[in-house]
């Protein structure tokens, strides 16, 4: 059996593209209203990059986050995960994607309500053909990684918003995705909170090369990001490397250590 | 791995979900189930009272109390029909969400089909057995009550009769009212199943 630890530990290859857009728009019809949510957004991601999309709510960011995850189909343009057309695949490729490839976390944490934190974060091994004792151990190293070793088996409603969100991560990286998709993973949870949480995402990005793509309006996530792409009225309206920001954020402390 | 470790098949894990959701969601499952409980019980009763007057026309039954039964078996079908599916649609779409999550971590649109299915056959099975009971218990009571019952095998046999047809249009209702929206759910964009708000 294809050990899935192993994927988990993919080396950085900057110049290996994970995540390719191109000139992807959906529009949405609310009402009278034809809302542009995305207008021709084309964006690249390296492998092993942790990428913040920042914009205002109704940006479309949330929009492109779903497009990318193969959660909505875009209206023209194409997505592309590790160089494969996801429009062009079958809907059981595309459980297939979402069960092994991505991992979602969402603002408002999605657990299974009636399964325990463990049964929760082994489910997508199951999905994925694994017995049941090896999901177990397993989703009880996860729930370690991510400081939870102790609840395993508590219910969603018996753990706190953070908590709950740290489920929802060790369950994001059950069959070690390269791509970890978070939309708004902070906003249901308050300043110290979400800081744990972002810290815990860096973390995961450098201890196991998964690539993270981040929908946000959350400003600490921009201490971790490598990039930042602002997104305003559904198209780029500018891209950031972590180098631009250390020169225009220079004061801002725990930014590049190698600064100080 | 070793050989005494198995994979659990797609209907094992759907049944467990299944199972799960119907003991933690208990009383939500009970309230789904006294519609589909009531609705047969009502026709059961219906067809059991109508079964009677067959076997032996009472003192009051003639031919326009015969014509009336069959209006009422019929229209308890009707309420049957739209008590079961109102109450199995609300319970599907309150869990849109779970239906999106599930497909996110990777959940064939088969495997969310498949739970629903299970846990709509249980229900089905429980809710409809327990309203044929109730029917044909109250249809048999209110005739012993009022007038004289027929010969006892007679009655059991017609009580079989209506039991079996009660419990087919209990279970299949219940299934379709649940499958239906279910397969509707399962087949939408995850996002879209993500967005609805119950």
């Amino acid at each position: 059996m294809n050990s899935a630890a192993a994927d988990g530990q993919v080396p950085h290859h900057e110049s290996e593209l994970i995540v390719r857009t191109r000139d992807v728009a959906k529009t949405y019809v609310l009402g009278e209203h034809v809302v542009r949510a995305l207008d021709g957004v084309s964006l690249d991601v390296h492998r092993g990059e942790y990428v913040s999309i920042m914009g205002p709510s109704g940006s479309g960011k949330s929009t492109l986050f779903n497009v990318i995850g193969g959660l909505d189909k875009p209206d023209k343009g194409s997505v592309y995960i590790n160089e494969v057309d996801i429009a062009q695949l079958t809907p059981s490729e595309l459980a297939f994607l979402r069960c092994h490839t991505i991992g979602y976390i969402f603002q408002t944490f999605n657990l299974i309500q009636v399964r325990t934190a463990l049964e929760n974060v082994t489910l997508p091994m199951l999905f994925a053909g694994m017995n049941a004792e090896e999901a177990d151990e397993k989703g009880a190293q996860l729930l370690d990684a991510v400081g939870l070793g102790e609840r395993l088996h508590h219910r969603p409603t018996e753990l706190s918003g953070g908590q709950q969100q740290r489920v929802a991560i060790a369950r994001a990286l059950a069959n070690a995705p390269a791509i970890l998709l978070a939309d708004e993973p902070t906003g249901n949870l308050d300043l110290r909170t979400g800081k744990e949480i972002i810290e815990l995402l860096r973390r995961l990005n450098d201890e196991r090369g998964v690539t993270i793509i981040s929908a946000t309006h959350d400003l600490k996530m921009l201490d971790v990001s490598d990039r930042i792409v602002y997104i305003r009225d559904g198209q780029i309206a500018k891209i950031e490397t972590r180098g631009d920001l250390e020169l225009s954020l220079g004061s801002v402390e725990g930014i590049g250590e190698e600064k100080w | 791995m070793s050989s005494t470790k198995r994979k659990p098949t797609m209907l094992e894990i759907a049944f467990a979900q299944a199972v799960k959701s119907i003991y933690v969601r208990f009383w939500r499952q009970v309230a789904a189930a006294l519609g589909v409980v009531l609705g047969i019980a009502f026709f059961a009763s219906v067809r059991t009272s109508q079964a009677l007057t067959h076997l032996a026309p009472s003192g009051t039954a003639d031919a326009e109390w015969a014509t009336r039964l069959n209006w009422l078996s019929a229209l308890s079908l009707v309420m049957c029909l739209v008590g079961i599916s109102n109450s199995m649609l609300m319970s599907v779409t309150e869990r849109y969400r779970e239906i999106g999550t599930l497909k996110c971590l990777g959940a064939s649109d088969r495997f969310v089909v498949f739970v629903f299915f299970l846990e709509a056959l249980v229900l089905g099975v429980l809710a409809s057995l327990v309203g044929t009971i109730l029917g044909i218990g109250v249809a048999i009571g209110a005739r012993a009550i009022s007038d004289s019952v027929p010969d006892a095998p007679d009655v059991i046999l017609a009580a079989l009769r209506v039991g079996g047809i009660s419990m087919l249009v209990g279970v299949a209702l219940t299934v379709v009212a649940s499958v239906l929206p279910a397969m509707q759910a399962a087949r939408m964009p995850a996002a879209a199943a993500l967005r609805v708000e119950v």
